[in-house]
């Protein structure tokens, strides 16, 4: 069983082909990335997993399950979760609120008008432990726009992990983070159990190659190159399609 | 027999000034992206402008053009140092435009008071004229081919000239068009200016059919909005066939059931909205 | 510190009619209470939602219409307060379906329609509606036998209408479906990767306003013993959303200043001031161009929020 598969995935927009016959699969635990350059096509493929877009050909399956047809407001049930390279949290709530809000999304709870929020203890208390898990627990009520960029980059992936997802997709999670930040990013990622099938895009090599176990190339929508990171690393037409940029 | 022969023409009188009136709404909504809430209130401006200019001594046709270039010389105030400062915030925009149709209508209450005010009929364009066997005034007829005229000359205007083409750039992708160095905001006052214009000279047109009074401005405006929500924004072919299109709906929606003379109009405009949200004509919003 | 502010405040409100000096300012008060519960519920869309309406008033006017209608068939106040306020819950449906097929701009330009053709049936189809004349009923409710004709009465039942909004508002806001809400307003795509129904929690909060609103329609119908077209045409909706926005939104204070500050603009200060339209043009530009955080909807918050300092500097969002 693999954890999630793609199979021949296609996507225009007008006449521009931005997935292209992408065919993936991610074995459960495994630590994929996701690399090519601008315009590769890479945030589309997933918005296309997480159901922000509706592919025009293909399949994507989650645990072997067909989830082309679920709606993008249902795949998080089943077990994606995904961050956003361009940060997407609630800048007028505290730390420990968006996570709230997070858990909240699975829960039925969302629904009820009548109950105070603030006083939905086991639920404020799993807030707090997963921030203990980016090491934010300190922030927990700070508002979110009164902290640094790499402390809301740790936010969004509470966010994420907060859903207990199966499947985590990291959307360029080190961009625009110094090097000590990226150091406390890569150690939150690598922390995760296994239980967890991470695909990560990056476009920094550095931190990323460390991460992955296998590496897919994209080019121009196409998979380019797939196999172990050293088979990647090792082929010629990867050193043309990044010296090339 | 007779009773359609009348309100077909009606209609198409009634069309013609309509498109005198969108024109500009769809120019503006297409361009800047915002339904001008003001846009009625410079429809009434300008033939209550006119009223006074007629009354110091002034032909009608020159009041026409100089109430018109007065309520232009107004809208490019307004967008140039009010719209301006909200751009991006389209909503904030249009908010705007519905507080200044308040001013504005308040402000012609107190100059011209409540009483309404006719516009003679010109000179040479008085009488009737007959089509079909049936004598129709003349200056209705005449509505029509004025509207023709200006929809020849818009036409020219965005077709033939380079500000027409920057224009239809900007309707296009206002973004692109920024891009290639057009200047945008420039663009914004000329194009609000020209739609001012177009809807004060429409005021004064309609001024011999529908005289001006309080309120007029509540009334042209909805019109419009439905004219340019079938039409599509920013088409000129849109306008000018959701003119006719309503002009038709309207008088033929109040011969037939005139319990439901706003919904006959507001009811296509509505199912456009939902199904299509471009309009007949537009360009699929982003 | 705030107990004390807000009990101060309901011993002030209860005691109302005995400090106010005089009738007319008890019937003024009357009005503000439920035109603040009319931009409470407005303000549950334009505030909590970030859905910015220029129809309400049809649901509005469409209580008001449907109680005098049902009170002029001969039947008793609870029947009317009913069959007015279903009526409006099933017309808030029918709106929020339509209005939610856009977004933005396009959700206030259905929403204008949709009050349009309220109005426009209002109006005109005169068999129903009687037209400009309005329709004119007798009598208030008497609720356990106690008589609500007297401008006291009258306020003190409006008030208990009014706290009881209020209090459902503040229990809304607290909840987590309130907060499902203000989620929708803010990040409505970040919502919708976290598993909300982002077009049913919109419907919901629709349905909310729509109510809360029919409330005060109804109110309005017993306060005026009349209802006329001019309280569903475009200034109407328009008055109610400057009720929102002068006041702050996303509060519930906010509407309820807004309120006060408009009613007393229209009836204390229209005595002084002739130009009450252009008062109230004037408000709402100098609102909307100064004071942004008046008005809420995503387009000018997300401005400022995208301006700020710490913008990313990986920038390309394509991938």
């Amino acid at each position: 069983m693999t954890a999630l598969a793609v199979r021949d995935l296609d996507k225009s927009f007008g006449g521009l082909r931005v997935t292209s016959r992408v065919s993936l699969a991610v074995e459960p635990g495994e630590r994929r990335l996701i690399i090519g350059p601008n315009g590769a096509g890479k945030t589309t493929l997933f918005n296309l997993i997480t159901g922000e877009l509706a592919p025009d050909r293909g399949a994507i399956t989650l645990f072997d399950r067909d989830i082309t047809r679920v709606p993008s407001r249902r795949r998080p049930h089943l077990g994606i979760a995904r961050t956003y390279q361009i940060i997407t949290l609630f800048p007028r709530d505290t730390l420990l609120r968006n996570v709230t809000l997070s858990l909240l999304g699975l829960s039925s709870l969302r629904w009820n008008p009548l109950a105070r929020l603030d006083g939905q203890r086991a639920l404020i208390a799993r807030a707090r432990e997963v921030l203990e898990r980016v090491a934010l627990e300190h922030l927990a009520d700070r508002p979110l726009g009164q902290t640094s960029y790499g402390e809301r980059r740790r936010v969004e992936i509470a966010m994420a992990l907060a859903q207990n997802p199966r499947v985590l997709l990291l959307d360029e999670p080190f961009a625009g983070l110094s090097i000590e930040e990226r150091r406390d990013v890569l150690r939150l990622v690598t922390g995760i159990p296994r239980d967890v099938t991470i695909v990560m895009i990056e476009h920094d090599m550095d931190v990323a190659l460390d991460f992955a176990e296998r590496i897919t190339v994209l080019h121009f929508g196409e998979v380019v190159i797939e196999g172990t990171r050293a088979e990647v690393v090792a082929h010629p037409r990867t050193r043309e399609i990044y010296l090339g940029e | 027999m007779n009773v359609w022969v009348v309100l077909a023409v009606n209609s198409v009188t009634l069309g013609g000034l309509l498109f005198l009136l969108s024109a500009g709404f769809s120019l503006v909504f297409g361009l800047m992206k915002i339904p001008n809430l003001t846009h009625g209130s410079f429809f009434m401006l300008g033939a209550y402008l006119a009223t006074s200019l007629i009354a110091a001594g002034f032909g009608f046709w020159t009041a026409a053009v100089v109430g018109g270039l007065l309520v232009a010389l107004f809208g490019g105030i307004v967008e140039r140092f009010i719209l301006r400062r909200l751009a991006g915030a389209e909503l904030a925009q249009v908010l705007v435009t519905l507080g200044l149709s308040f001013m504005v209508a308040d402000v012609c209450l107190m100059v011209w008071t409540g009483d309404p005010i006719r516009i003679a009929t010109p000179d040479g364009l008085r009488g009737a004229t007959s089509v079909g066997g049936v004598g129709f005034p003349t200056y209705r007829l005449a509505v029509s081919l004025i509207a023709v005229v200006v929809a020849a000359a818009l036409w020219a205007l965005l077709d033939r000239t380079r500000l027409g083409a920057m224009i239809r750039a900007g309707v296009d992708d206002a973004e692109m068009a920024r891009v290639t160095g057009i200047r945008v905001s420039r663009l914004f006052t000329i194009v609000f200016c020209l739609g001012a214009w177009l809807a004060g000279v429409a005021g004064v047109i309609g001024g011999p059919i529908l005289s001006v009074y309080p309120g007029l401005d509540g009334e042209m405006l909805p019109l419009a909005l439905v004219v340019v929500i079938l039409g599509g924004s920013g088409s000129l072919l849109g306008s000018l066939v959701g003119s006719f299109v309503v002009g038709f709906l309207y008088n033929f929606g109040q011969a037939m059931f005139p319990e439901l003379a706003y919904v006959v109009l507001f009811l296509p405009m509505l199912i456009v909205l939902v199904v299509r949200p471009q309009g007949l004509f537009g360009r699929p919003a982003v | 510190m705030k107990r004390i502010a807000l009990g101060a405040a309901l011993v002030g409100l209860v005691t109302l009619p005995t400090w106010v000096g005089g009738t007319y300012y008890v019937n003024i008060a009357s009005q503000i209470l439920f035109y603040a519960i009319f931009a409470l519920g407005v303000n549950v869309l334009a505030g909590y939602a970030g859905l910015v309406s220029l129809g309400h008033a049809g649901l509005f006017g469409i209580a008001a219409y449907a109680g005098a209608k049902i009170l002029g068939g001969g039947h008793g106040h609870l029947m009317v307060a009913l069959v007015a306020l279903a009526t409006t819950l099933i017309f808030s449906a029918v709106f929020a379906v339509l209005a939610l097929r856009g977004t933005g701009l396009g959700f206030v330009m259905i929403t204008v329609a949709l009050g349009q053709i309220v109005w426009g049936v209002a109006y005109r189809w005169i068999s129903i509606t009687n037209g400009d004349n309005g329709v004119t009923i007798t009598g208030r409710p008497a609720p356990f036998g106690l008589s609500l004709a007297s401008p006291r009465s009258f306020y003190w039942a409006t008030l208990l209408v009014f706290l009881l909004a209020v209090a459902s508002m503040a229990v809304f806001v607290a909840s987590p479906f309130g907060a499902s809400v203000r989620g929708t307003r803010d990040q409505p795509r970040r919502m919708n990767a976290l598993g909300y129904n982002v077009w049913m929690i919109r419907f919901l909060a629709f349905l909310l306003s729509g109510f809360w609103s029919g409330v005060a329609g109804l109110l309005f119908l017993y306060y005026n013993q009349f209802v006329s077209p001019q309280a569903v045409a475009l200034t109407a909706s328009a008055e109610a959303l400057l009720m929102v926005i002068s006041g702050g939104t996303a509060t519930l204070l906010g509407p309820i200043t807004g309120a006060f500050l408009v009613v007393i603009m229209k009836n204390v200060a229209s005595a002084y001031i002739e130009r009450w339209n252009f008062v109230l043009g004037a408000i709402f530009v100098l609102i909307v161009v100064f004071m942004p955080e008046g008005l809420v909807p995503g387009t000018v918050r997300l401005a400022r929020w995208t301006s700020t300092a710490w913008r990313p500097r990986a920038v390309q969002p394509t991938a």
